[in-house]
């Protein structure tokens, strides 16, 4: 437990290393993308981590880094077309961003830090945990940024309308810049300000 | 006209970095200095340019005609890290000014997502050879541009007095905020 939150608060990926930035910023306008991006991320971490640490004793070191990308992107690439297929409304809201987890220095630094050290089950289980603090940071700020920005919270595209969180006054003018590329800055902006501001207090 | 409008497009309306957030990871890594990021800017449109041309030719006359559409992210991937070890080595070899100017910051290329991102967009929006470099050309100029920007602001953000938490990279995000509500409107200019 303590592990985890060290993980998720003192080193989490994205607020204090500033890594997956883009992903996290791009997918965050409402928190049903940010969960579908999430689970993508989860699915991809885990499997290539379980790949990876299983085959690391015959992996020649030169080599690691282009089998380390070809594991990667054999699972974003089924991750892709099993999103095209069966959530295609989610697909076009992700775009371009599910073939660039292939990129998201979190995945290839996970698989080069530490499913190439160490074993399968360590490695499924640190795969979970980092996918899983990744996810909930984009989940934070994807609601703050769909409920000041478009009044509801967990709506669906096509589907669900989500819950209002705020009146039919507020619907009618919603803060729009939130759901904009500004307010996605904005928002992890002052996460990341937050953060630090507990790590401080906590410190003295 | 077309062209110049997509390249206006690639470069201010759809800035890579405020607009479709790619590629943010090395902008604010290597923002905090001017000749380090226009140093990462240029290189950055050298091998924006040249790999999207190469995959562009990959894609329409090996994976297209192979029925190998799906393969495109491993290929893509490889190709791109490929040819910037290449870049690398052939600057290294033969033109040591240049190798000596960009040379560190070519390895972070092959992770920074906007070199892939312009490969499958490209692809993506059907673009023919001559589109897909000025496409290129936007993308990765409007990269440039906004880092050099960004290294400027934070060169005298660095001396202002800031609530201490916030210091770093919140004000910079803060900073980047500020720019793309300044750039969003651009999204009028093409209305004209």
């Amino acid at each position: 437990m303590k592990t985890f939150i060290n993980a998720l608060l003192d080193n989490n990926p994205v607020l204090v290393m500033a890594l997956g930035l883009c992903s996290v910023l791009a997918v965050s306008t409402s928190a049903y993308n940010a969960l579908g991006m999430g689970l993508a991320v989860i699915f991809i971490l885990t499997f290539s981590n379980i790949i990876i640490s299983s085959i690391r004793k015959v992996t020649p070191t030169n080599l690691r880094i282009p089998i380390f990308i070809i594991v990667i992107s054999t699972f974003v690439t089924i991750v892709d077309y099993v999103m095209k297929g069966y959530f295609p409304a989610l697909s076009k809201n992700l775009g371009v961003f599910v073939p660039l987890i292939v990129v998201n220095c979190i995945v290839f630094g996970k698989a080069e830090g530490y499913a190439s050290k160490n074993t399968v089950i360590d490695s499924i289980l640190d795969g979970l945990g980092s996918g899983l603090g990744y996810t909930l940071v984009m989940f934070f700020i994807a609601s703050v940024r769909e409920i000041l920005g478009q009044g509801t919270w967990m709506s669906i595209p096509g589907g669900f309308p989500g819950f209002k969180v705020f009146g039919e006054g507020f619907m009618n003018y919603p803060v729009l810049m939130m759901i904009l590329p500004p307010g996605g800055f904005l928002t992890i902006a002052f996460f990341m300000g937050l953060l630090k501001f507990y790590q401080m207090r906590r410190g003295k | 006209m077309s062209l110049f409008l997509l390249f206006l497009s690639a470069f201010l309306i759809n800035n890579i970095i405020f607009m479709r957030f790619i590629g943010l990871c090395p902008y604010f890594g290597l923002s905090s200095k001017l000749d380090t990021s226009i140093g990462m800017g240029f290189s950055v449109i050298f091998v924006v340019v040249l790999s999207s041309v190469i995959t562009w030719f990959l894609y329409k006359f090996v994976l297209l005609p192979l029925n190998l559409v799906f393969l495109r992210t491993t290929v893509f991937i490889l190709v791109i890290a490929t040819v910037v070890q290449f870049i690398e080595l052939y600057f290294k070899k033969y033109i040591p000014v240049l190798y000596s100017a960009f040379g560190i910051y070519l390895p972070l290329i092959t992770t920074n997502c906007v070199v892939l991102a312009v490969a499958f967009l490209n692809v993506d929006y059907n673009h023919n050879l001559l589109q897909t470099i000025v496409y290129s050309l936007g993308v990765s100029g409007g990269f440039a541009l906004a880092i050099v920007m960004m290294a400027g602001i934070r060169m005298r953000i660095e001396t202002a007095p800031i609530p201490e938490p916030m210091k770093g990279l919140p004000i910079a995000f803060i900073t980047a905020s500020l720019i793309a509500l300044a750039f969003l409107g651009f999204k009028g200019l093409l209305g004209l």
